[in-house]
């Protein structure tokens, strides 16, 4: 799949759902009388006048599956938060989008925030929560702007605040910004860090259903989850679920990176494939051929052209072998390195690695050790060994997902570019690395 | 040097942003705030946290040195921040780095000896589809070339800050740090800044232009009430919603099945 930007075919264009992304092109939609006249507070109204429970069963009966990586079923989180239980509960929107490869919250935020507002609002009130947090991540200024700005002009509506348009409903709705720490993403490490503590994961359980923020019941979802809800309010769990597939229901924002003409947010019914979705993005760049890519994200192992044509949905991409994740796809060319890729993603699992466990923290440490040796000529066959056993002593055994992610391409890419390796260390393919990068290697 | 009258009563107002008894949810904004002041975590600013949050000094450091956002030295009034993560790597970053650097004579983490710019690396910055990107005080710059972050580099050394290719217009980092301390921009026109970029709305462009839309979307559809017309079976599963029994702590919420689980499972 190489050559000139090609036009996409009816049966794949068929396959675009704009539903998030729909107001995105309308160029004041983050303000409210945009929004407003582009349905925006209908789903609200329509919410506030629906009993709580039935909300909840709403969103069970869509079958709506968290978008931030491990696909949970909505729903059912929300179903699991105590009722009458006489404690506060809390609605926190997880916006700390950092995964390598994703970039789909950000311009949700930055171009449609008060679809996050709004869900936000359903939400806290289907869970009866009258506090709710959005944790944005600290380098996206310019969405925390713009989330800012909708927030104020949500309260000065009456959508936020005491008793939302009449209904007796309470909601205060803070956007906390973080500090630049990846592990922020992993749900319990953000309620430390909005606790104002390290951003470390918590040992669970207890899970955040009954001792989340504070030690209260809380449903921690990510923006594309929650600005999911408004839409499926107005249109439906049934409309929702004719898109994406039984177990994977609904649209998904797709990120396409890397050596393709088109790179961008394409939001699909979800199940698409990688080929159907090349074919959107108008093919590979000219003189480059698929060689690998990540379904969702650096921490999903790596993919090959092999695998055009499995759906991207839950269950499809587990069955080839990797996870689905936040369907971030970078995609690589036969110009790429896949060893030098799997070491740049080390050093970040390195750097993000809040040391709080030994297996990510050493093994991160030293992985990255290995790779800087193979890469500068120095290599050993040995040093492969140690790298599967170091992925060995880490997935599974780590505290939370980061350490696991960390395996990911180098389990995958020594199970599908051993040669690559081979060739570093064999002397057959030039040091990518210098001297220099050697420091300490050894 | 003593923090302002203002900053002290910023910290007040971020601390009624939490509830009750849970002010040290306002740490993090804090230290955005003593950045704000004094463009970076200073002793002084971790002692002035400690002292307003009822902490201990060890406690509030502890906390201030985990984030990579909180800079222990002086910083520049311009932050550029190249990623150097895979994806930005590839397609042309790390050249980037090393020319800024080289040019700059500052390391990563280092700000030039005028004291104007600070240099760093960065991971992700969740912008891929625009890469090879670079920030200036978190202000996206797309597709960097080599040349194009040397004319952006020299442009704000010149004193004329370039126009970001998507986001606000930019402003030095400490009043960037007041925004990251939860105050909106005070700057109208600055909201109004930066339309969305091509890569954004390539999928909803095309739908767009082959006027595609979701079919059967009717906003009117009814919200199934409890029981309502239902058949039976699921009735009986709506009323034990209603009943809607308190989790116990072995069901999970929020853990998806754990994915390295599932890897181990499914992986050939």
């Amino acid at each position: 799949m190489s050559g000139p930007v090609s036009r996409p075919s009816p049966a794949v264009l068929a396959k675009l759902t704009p539903v998030l992304t729909k107001r995105w092109s309308s160029p004041d939609a983050w303000r409210r009388e945009t929004y407003e006249r582009l349905e925006g507070y209908e789903a609200l109204r329509k919410a506030m006048a629906a009993h709580q429970d039935d909300l909840i069963q709403l969103v069970k009966d869509s079958g709506l599956r968290g978008r931030g990586g491990a696909g949970f079923p909505t729903g059912m989180k929300w179903g699991f938060i105590p009722q009458n239980d006489g404690k506060p509960h809390y609605l926190v929107v997880n916006a700390d989008e950092g995964e390598p490869g994703t970039c789909k919250d950000l311009p949700l935020m930055t171009h449609d925030p008060h679809a996050l507002i709004e869900g936000a609002i359903i939400a806290s009130y289907a869970i009866r929560a009258h506090r709710a947090y959005i944790y944005i991540r600290g380098e996206a200024v310019n969405a925390a702007r713009r989330l800012h700005h909708a927030v104020a002009e949500a309260y000065e509506a009456g959508y936020l605040g005491k008793d939302i348009l009449g209904s007796g409903f309470d909601l205060e709705l803070v956007v906390h910004s973080g500090a630049g720490a990846y592990i922020c993403g992993e749900e319990t490490a953000l309620l430390d860090s909005l606790e104002g503590l390290r951003g470390q994961p918590r040992l669970r359980p207890p899970f955040p259903a009954t001792h989340g923020l504070y030690a209260c019941p809380t449903v921690v979802n990510n923006v594309g989850t929650i600005a999911s809800v408004p839409p499926i309010v107005l249109g439906g769990a049934d409309w929702w679920k004719k898109m994406g597939t039984e177990k994977s229901s609904g649209p998904m924002i797709y990120s396409l990176s890397g050596r393709i003409n088109n790179p961008g947010q394409y939001e699909c019914s979800m199940g698409i494939t990688l080929r159907e979705l090349m074919e959107l993005a108008g093919g590979m760049q000219q003189g480059h051929q698929l060689r690998f890519w990540t379904p969702g994200g650096s921490s999903t192992p790596l993919l090959t052209a092999d695998h055009l044509d499995v759906p991207l949905d839950f269950e499809s991409v587990a069955a080839a072998g990797s996870i689905l994740g936040t369907t971030a796809t970078q995609i690589f060319s036969d110009q790429d390195c896949p060893v030098y890729a799997t070491y740049r993603w080390l050093e970040f699992y390195h750097h993000e690695s809040c040391g709080k466990c030994t297996p990510c923290r050493e093994g991160s440490y030293w992985m990255v050790r290995t790779y800087k040796r193979i890469l500068s000529g120095h290599g050993t066959h040995a040093d492969l060994d140690t790298l599967l056993d170091t992925c060995d002593n880490i997935l599974g055994r780590a505290f939370c997902a980061l350490g696991d992610g960390a395996t990911a391409p180098v389990m995958s890419s020594l199970a599908y570019f051993k040669q690559d390796y081979l060739d570093y260390i064999e002397g057959l393919t030039a040091p990518k690395l210098s001297a220099k990068h050697l420091m300490g290697a050894h | 040097m003593a923090f302002s009258e203002t900053t002290r009563m910023r910290a007040k107002e971020i601390i009624a942003r939490y509830p009750e008894g849970k002010s040290r949810s306002a740490l993090l904004p804090m230290l955005h705030l003593v950045q704000s002041e004094q463009g970076y975590v200073s002793a002084e600013g971790i002692g002035f946290c400690a002292q307003t949050l009822g902490l201990t000094r060890a406690e509030v450091a502890a906390v201030a040195t985990f984030y990579t956002m909180y800079k222990r030295r002086p910083t520049g009034d311009w932050l550029v921040s190249v990623c150097t993560n895979t994806m930005c790597d590839v397609l042309g970053g790390r050249p980037v780095f090393e020319m800024l650097s080289e040019y700059l004579d500052a390391g990563h983490d280092e700000t030039t000896a005028d004291g104007k710019i600070t240099l760093e690396h960065a991971e992700c910055l969740a912008a891929c589809d625009y890469g090879p990107v670079m920030t200036v005080n978190y202000e996206f710059f797309d597709r960097v070339d080599v040349e194009s972050a040397l004319g952006i580099v020299t442009q704000l050394q010149d004193g004329t800050p370039p126009m970001p290719s998507r986001g606000a217009r930019l402003c030095p980092l400490r009043q960037m740090s007041l925004q990251l301390a939860g105050y909106g921009d005070d700057r109208p026109e600055a909201l109004a800044d930066g339309v969305a970029g091509e890569a954004t709305l390539r999928g909803s462009q095309l739908a767009q232009a082959h006027g595609i839309a979701v079919p059967e979307y009717d906003p009117e559809t009814p919200i199934t009430r409890k029981g309502g017309a239902k058949p039976a079976a699921q009735a009986a599963q709506a009323a034990g919603v209603a009943a809607n029994k308190p989790a116990s702590d072995r069901k999970p919420a929020g853990n998806a099945p754990l994915p390295q689980e599932q890897k181990l499972k499914e992986s050939p």
